[in-house]
């Protein structure tokens, strides 16, 4: 009857109940929250916050020790009835970045709030802490994620935790730019759902590995892939539907536009990936390549001459975060392999990691330390900063290492994922996308240039802070953009564990 | 006969979408959009999906048409001249929707036939759980995870419109009516709560076995709860209060908890006892019943509008 053989693709493997954990201990610190006092609230999230670490880092060495994927059966219902988790070295590494973000982020929130302790028990700080966590949840859930309607589920998580942090500070604009980001959003989850309806309908399965297996296409499959990728590219704000991004992510507090910024657009790019290297058959998912390819170079170009023209720090930084996400997607056609070649063993592959991964580090170190300057300042008018390097020097560096890796100029990991990306581009016969790539490069040191120039002047009126900041929640920001350039010492080449648990590219390619 | 009464019913849900979008003032085309969830329940009865009818009627026409409809009432008191949207914005969502239906029209028309489906497969693991209904079984044991975490969804969606009140109200209650109730609904207050109760607790009981189950019993209860505030008889409780706090996360809490106790006494994660699955997850749905009522309630009684008393 089924199309499927009954028999399970997913063997659960010692190590998998640490997936469950990373799914499940942000969200039980969000329930503990909601009981305890709200002075507790801290401390609740800066406790599971290093217990989230711990995992992130045993699921790390588990997948170095074993070098295969790590493999959760949840409640022992084999899929298609039930439920698969898997992490592999992809998936390994989205949960290290995330872990990393998360707690510097919470470092960071920590230092701010305790800036005014009146408040610090009030709406705002409690509200984001249980948000922080729940987005940590979802992420983790995404990422781990093998059954297409726990992915919509890890999708809905992901939404509801993030748009209120949009509108945390309660101004009406940006009541009005997290509204915006929801109508988005949820569009983007009703198409995602429809995809799902009708791949279950189609096949009798959601399970990724299984619908992988499927050699025959037909229509359901690839209007529910449209139908899914459209949502998830809603989702991840990429041209021309990014028009929620910028304001939404400008207008939240700047802890929380680091996690919005660096990881939360991150959770629908990574299913788009799955979508289209797992499931579309071969020449679909080069025609998907190509069309994403297409929006991947717009957005890259369209909103990095955005980033140029803005007046405000933040919008700024928002709009170098569309266009930066474009890269992701350039990576399709570069990254589509052939017989000689998995996609996971291209350089592009690699290159599209790194420049995940950099990215996260670099934009979440901008916004925390435009951050900083908008709560030393009052404002965040980048013509109005002039001088501003010499009352906060470590944020001014945070933010100018940081764009060296937005740029793509070494030492940096923004520099390593250009690179390999440029690479590929020109060994596959791309021209195009090469010169996309160069232009984008230009015009970010364009943005970034602006700010570092401001940074370094000197106004006729010296810049004075309107309130003391606490060396330590600049030190976060510097420790991120840090992070951003300690990635471009990987070496340039195909990096062993992101190929770990794709099949035959099992065993013996530990780094 | 019953194709005429399907036609008629197929005619009559197409004939209140269009009304829906069509309609001129805001508060008629929402009560349109309540009888289209109504509908659509009927309609899901008669394809079998007797869960999937009830909780629609619940949620799509109930519960979702009185947050709109106090959406609706308190935008009419904000701003005096209502925003219609542009032409162009209709046609585009017009375009929109027909290419996304004829895409799912040629979809669906290229099913396999019979379409593959799960029910055998979860009909046949029933007897490990001892539960009667595969729906609950579902739910509950083969993709408890993603009943789990859609429970922690609707605790944000509590906390995410908690959190749009003012500083200085966080914590307090909200207000769900500022003028006196009418005699008559105050009047169904006090007679309607006790058999809404025993309505509920006979959904959540039978769910195990018959269609049914938590999330049904929960709006049940929290439509019984909301009669009661609408009717001024009992105040709704501030938001900060402890006892409030706890039945909101006792169901998902005490989930949790069986979840991890699966790693000691049975096969890990969301696994159940051998023996025991019933009664255990008999008992979660109690719970979780309570944490929906009350996240339903509150999700429709809004943010807090009072500051917290001292």
């Amino acid at each position: 009857m089924t199309p499927l053989a009954p028999a399970s693709v997913h063997l659960a493997t010692p190590g998998g109940y640490l997936l469950v954990l990373a799914v499940t201990l942000p969200v039980l610190g969000v329930l503990a929250m909601l009981v305890v006092a709200p002075r507790h609230a801290r401390q609740v999230a800066l406790v599971t916050m290093a217990a989230g670490l711990v995992t992130a880092i045993a699921i790390v060495a588990e997948l170095i020790r074993t070098g295969t994927a790590l493999t959760y059966v949840v409640g022992g219902w084999q899929p298609p009835l039930g439920i698969a988790l898997r992490a592999d070295g992809l998936s390994a590494t989205m949960i290290a970045m995330t872990a990393m973000v998360i707690t510097a982020t919470g470092l960071f929130a920590r230092g701010l709030y305790a800036l005014g302790p009146k408040a610090q028990d009030g709406r705002a700080p409690t509200t984001f802490w249980g948000l922080l966590l729940a987005t940590w949840s979802a992420l983790n859930a995404v990422f781990v994620g093998e059954d297409l309607f726990n992915l919509y589920v890890a999708l809905e998580l992901l939404t509801f935790a993030a748009v209120p942090l949009v509108c945390l500070d309660g101004r009406a604009e940006t009541v009005a730019a997290a509204l915006r980001y929801l109508m988005f959003a949820l569009l983007g989850s009703l198409l995602y759902l429809l995809g799902t309806g009708l791949l279950y309908g189609s096949y009798g399965t959601l399970d990724i590995q299984m619908l992988s297996r499927l050699s025959e296409g037909g229509p359901a499959l690839s209007v529910a892939l449209a139908l899914m990728i459209v949502g998830l590219l809603a989702k991840a704000a990429l041209f021309p539907l990014h028009l929620w991004l910028p304001p939404a992510h400008a207008g939240a507090p700047a802890a929380a536009s680091a996690v919005l910024s660096a990881l939360v657009i991150k959770a629908p790019v990574f299913l788009i990936l799955r979508l289209v290297l797992d499931i579309a058959p071969p020449h679909a998912a080069i025609l998907a390549g190509q069309i994403l390819a297409v929006l991947g170079a717009s957005s890259i170009l369209f909103c990095s001459v955005m980033a140029l023209r803005q007046a405000r720090l933040k919008l700024m930084i928002a709009y170098s975060t569309v266009a930066q996400i474009g890269y992701l997607f350039i990576v399709f056609p570069l990254a589509a392999g052939n017989e000689a070649q998995a996609p996971w063993e291209t350089i592009a592959w690699t290159g599209g990691a790194l420049q995940l991964v950099s990215h996260a580090f670099a934009k979440a170190a901008m916004f925390l330390a435009a951050g900083v300057i908008a709560e030393a300042f009052g404002h965040d008018r980048i013509a109005d900063l002039g001088g501003f390097g010499r009352v906060l020097p470590i944020s001014a560096a945070a933010f100018g290492l940081a764009g060296l890796s937005l740029m793509g100029i070494p030492p940096s990991g923004g520099f390593i994922a250009k690179c390999l990306l440029l690479t590929a581009a020109v060994l596959n016969g791309h021209p195009w996308l090469a010169a996309t790539i160069l232009a984008g490069g230009l015009l970010a040191a364009g943005y970034v240039f602006r700010v570092v120039d401001r940074a370094l002047a000197t106004p006729a009126i010296a810049l004075v802070a309107q309130k003391p900041i606490p060396r330590r929640l600049e030190l976060v920001a510097l420790a991120l953009a840090l992070a951003a350039m300690l990635l471009g010492f990987v070496p340039l080449e195909p990096f062993g564990f992101l190929q770990l648990g794709r099949s035959g590219a099992m065993a013996g390619v530990a780094p | 006969m019953t194709m005429l009464l399907d036609l008629a019913l197929v005619a009559w849900l197409l004939a209140l979408a269009i009304h829906v979008a069509r309609a001129r003032d805001d508060q008629g085309a929402i009560i349109a959009f309540i009888a289209f969830g109504l509908l659509l329940g009927l309609g899901w009865t008669r394809l079998s999906a007797i869960d999937v009818a009830m909780t629609e009627a619940a949620i799509g026409g109930g519960v979702t048409g009185m947050l709109l409809l106090r959406a609706e009432a308190r935008l009419r008191q904000r701003s005096s001249q209502p925003q219609t949207p542009k032409r162009t914005t209709k046609a585009a969502a017009a375009i929109a929707c027909t290419v996304v239906a004829a895409g799912l029209a040629l979809a669906v028309l290229s099913f396999p036939s019979p379409a593959p489906t799960l029910a055998p497969a979860a009909a046949a693991a029933l007897d490990s759980t001892g539960l009667g209904n595969p729906v609950t079984a579902v739910l509950l044991a083969y993709r408890a995870l993603d009943t789990l975490l859609e429970k922690v969804v609707l605790l944000l969606a509590l906390l995410g419109v908690w959190s749009l009140a003012p500083d200085q109200l966080w914590g307090g209650a909200p207000e769900l009516r500022q003028t006196v109730a009418p005699p008559p609904f105050v009047y169904l207050g006090r007679i309607l709560p006790p058999f809404g109760v025993l309505i509920a607790v006979y959904m959540c009981w039978v769910g195990a076995d018959a269609p049914g189950g938590t999330f049904q019993a929960g709006t049940v209860l929290a439509a019984m709860w909301l009669l009661i505030m609408l009717a001024s008889l009992r105040p709704a409780p501030e938001t900060r209060r402890t006892t409030l706090r706890l039945l909101l996360v006792g169901g998902p809490v005490l989930f949790f908890a069986v979840g991890f106790l699966g790693f000691a006494v049975a096969d890990g994660f969301l696994s159940y006892p051998e023996g025991a699955a019933k009664p255990i997850i008999v008992g979660i749905e109690a719970a979780l019943t309570v944490s929906i009522a009350l996240t339903l309630g509150l999700l429709v009684a809004g943010p807090s509008s009072r500051a917290p008393a001292p």
